[in-house]
């Protein structure tokens, strides 16, 4: 299939691809919907990158050493994980957009914005260091009550990491109420998010597929003109399928 | 007699570090900037020997020196070329580290605190890299302010011959090498250590860094540092009653 031109016209991004976000807690769905999303962009030939927050390799080794040793400050935390995000911004994230490319991110800058500030450090001060990040052409929020994500996770008692339960904010001595409270602070962090940095709401509660016609409905707006007969016709025969 | 230290709340560049729960320094915060062949290593040398002679317990600490962080920036410099923003995290997750189990602890408990650099070589670097001067004293908001800084300023030309002699070398990121700014690495080192040395230009007034003539022998410049350093000691000496 012909690839779409790689210079289609600006986004808000102030680049000519487009970026999609997904946030909201463990447990919400949205990394299953974000794989979808991505399937579904490549079968119509679009240039797609997939990027995952805390994955860059460079940065990972030395996180986790520091992980192990339970040594890190919230400061220090805060700055590695912007580390990460950098070099997979630099290296992949503006380049792509540069070129065109949908470039899928689980998870951005919110779960900074969220996680350091539950441990913190000042609103402000993470907001300014993340300020080389560009505003994505939609955020998808996964909201689900918090008790429900966390069964989700919980259900098979899985050995919680010391930084993931927030161990480290001394909220409870039982890892599992940690997590929870860890959780919930978190979830209020991105609610107040919600307005501002004009998120688009999924209600991680309905069936997989309803979450992801609500997606594709939203971005079906940023694909290129050419595309869309490609997607009407998809739908069609889907529909003639059922 | 003893000599007693008055504390001083810990000053910091923009909103500090909020979940610390003592903010105060009993000791000094003292800061040598330059660049390599500035003579900073001998002059902390010198520094030190003279402020434990005179009583003060000292400490040292310089950038890419945190045990969580200090190595893996040099590793990851040699597998990848890092961005300039990814560099510049890094170097502040190192500083923050030091800053939070070494810098602050030791402040606390009535040490003299001698940086061998400081955050102003980071934004100086950042900045000749293209990043905002801006984004760099953001960054920095959870910085201590020190009680001192000094700025070994020496012509880059001399300092060429100086690192030259010293190490047989340049040093690749200490040239510039990877700004492309020229052909050569002579070239490129003179131009990026001018670029540096603007940058701590710009800084001076905005930081209260002061600038010191490196260019002379070692011996004289330890008297200027040692006078300024020990004027200052002594304002901190809580008075007696």
């Amino acid at each position: 299939m012909a690839r779409s031109s790689l210079r289609p016209e600006v986004g808000q991004t102030g680049y000519p691809g487009k970026l999609i976000v997904v946030e909201g807690i463990d447990g919400s769905g949205k990394s299953t919907q974000l794989h979808l999303l991505d399937k579904w962009l490549r079968s119509l030939g679009l240039y797609v990158f997939f990027t995952e927050w805390n994955s860059s390799d460079v940065v990972k080794e030395i996180t986790s050493k520091g992980k192990k040793k339970a040594l890190l400050t919230p400061t220090t935390f805060s700055l590695l994980h912007a580390t990460d995000f950098a070099d997979r911004y630099e290296r992949n994230i503006s380049p792509l957009l540069e070129a065109g490319y949908f470039v899928l991110a689980d998870r951005y800058v919110y779960t900074a914005f969220a996680r350091d500030v539950v441990r913190g450090c000042t609103p402000a001060w993470v907001r300014k260091v993340y300020s080389f990040a560009v505003v994505p052409d939609v955020t998808f929020y996964f909201q689900v009550p918090p008790n429900v994500a966390m069964d989700r996770i919980l259900e098979g008692r899985p050995k919680l990491k010391y930084y993931e339960a927030g161990m480290d904010l001394n909220l409870s001595n039982d890892e599992y109420e940690s997590y929870r409270i860890f959780q919930t602070r978190i979830v209020d962090q991105y609610e107040s998010m919600v307005q501002k940095d004009k998120f688009v709401n999924i209600d991680g509660t309905l069936d997989i597929e309803e979450q992801q016609n609500q997606m594709r409905h939203q971005v079906m707006k940023l694909l290129p003109a050419a595309k869309v007969p490609a997607v009407l016709e998809l739908e069609k025969r889907e529909g003639e399928i059922e | 007699m003893t000599q007693q230290l008055a504390a001083h709340p810990l000053k910091f560049f923009g909103e500090g570090i909020s979940y610390l729960k003592r903010l105060e320094s009993k000791g000094s915060l003292i800061v040598v900037e330059g660049p390599d062949g500035s003579g900073r290593s001998s002059q902390i040398d010198l520094i030190i020997s003279h402020l434990e002679a005179a009583g003060h317990a000292v400490i040292t600490t310089g950038l890419k020196r945190s045990e969580l962080i200090g190595a893996g920036i040099l590793e990851a410099k040699h597998k990848l070329p890092l961005g300039k923003k990814t560099l510049a995290l890094f170097y502040a997750a190192d500083f923050g580290d030091q800053l939070e189990h070494k810098i602050i602890p030791a402040l606390h408990a009535g040490y003299v605190v001698l940086a061998d650099r400081y955050i102003y070589t980071l934004m100086a670097r950042s900045s000749v890299r293209g990043i905002s001067r801006a984004w760099s004293h953001d960054l920095f908001g959870f910085a201590v302010k020190p009680d001192l800084v000094f700025y070994l300023d020496v012509p880059p030309e001399e300092l060429f011959h100086r690192v030259f002699q010293k190490y047989g070398s340049l040093d690749y990121y200490e040239s510039g090498a990877d700004l492309g700014l020229a052909d050569d690495l002579f070239e490129s080192f003179v131009l990026y250590q001018r670029g540096i040395a603007k940058e701590f230009k710009v800084m001076e007034t905005k930081y209260g860094i002061v600038r010191i003539d490196g260019g002379r022998p070692i011996p004289e410049v330890n008297a200027d540092l040692q006078k300024r350093i020990d004027g200052y000691l002594r304002t901190r000496v809580r008075p007696q009653s």
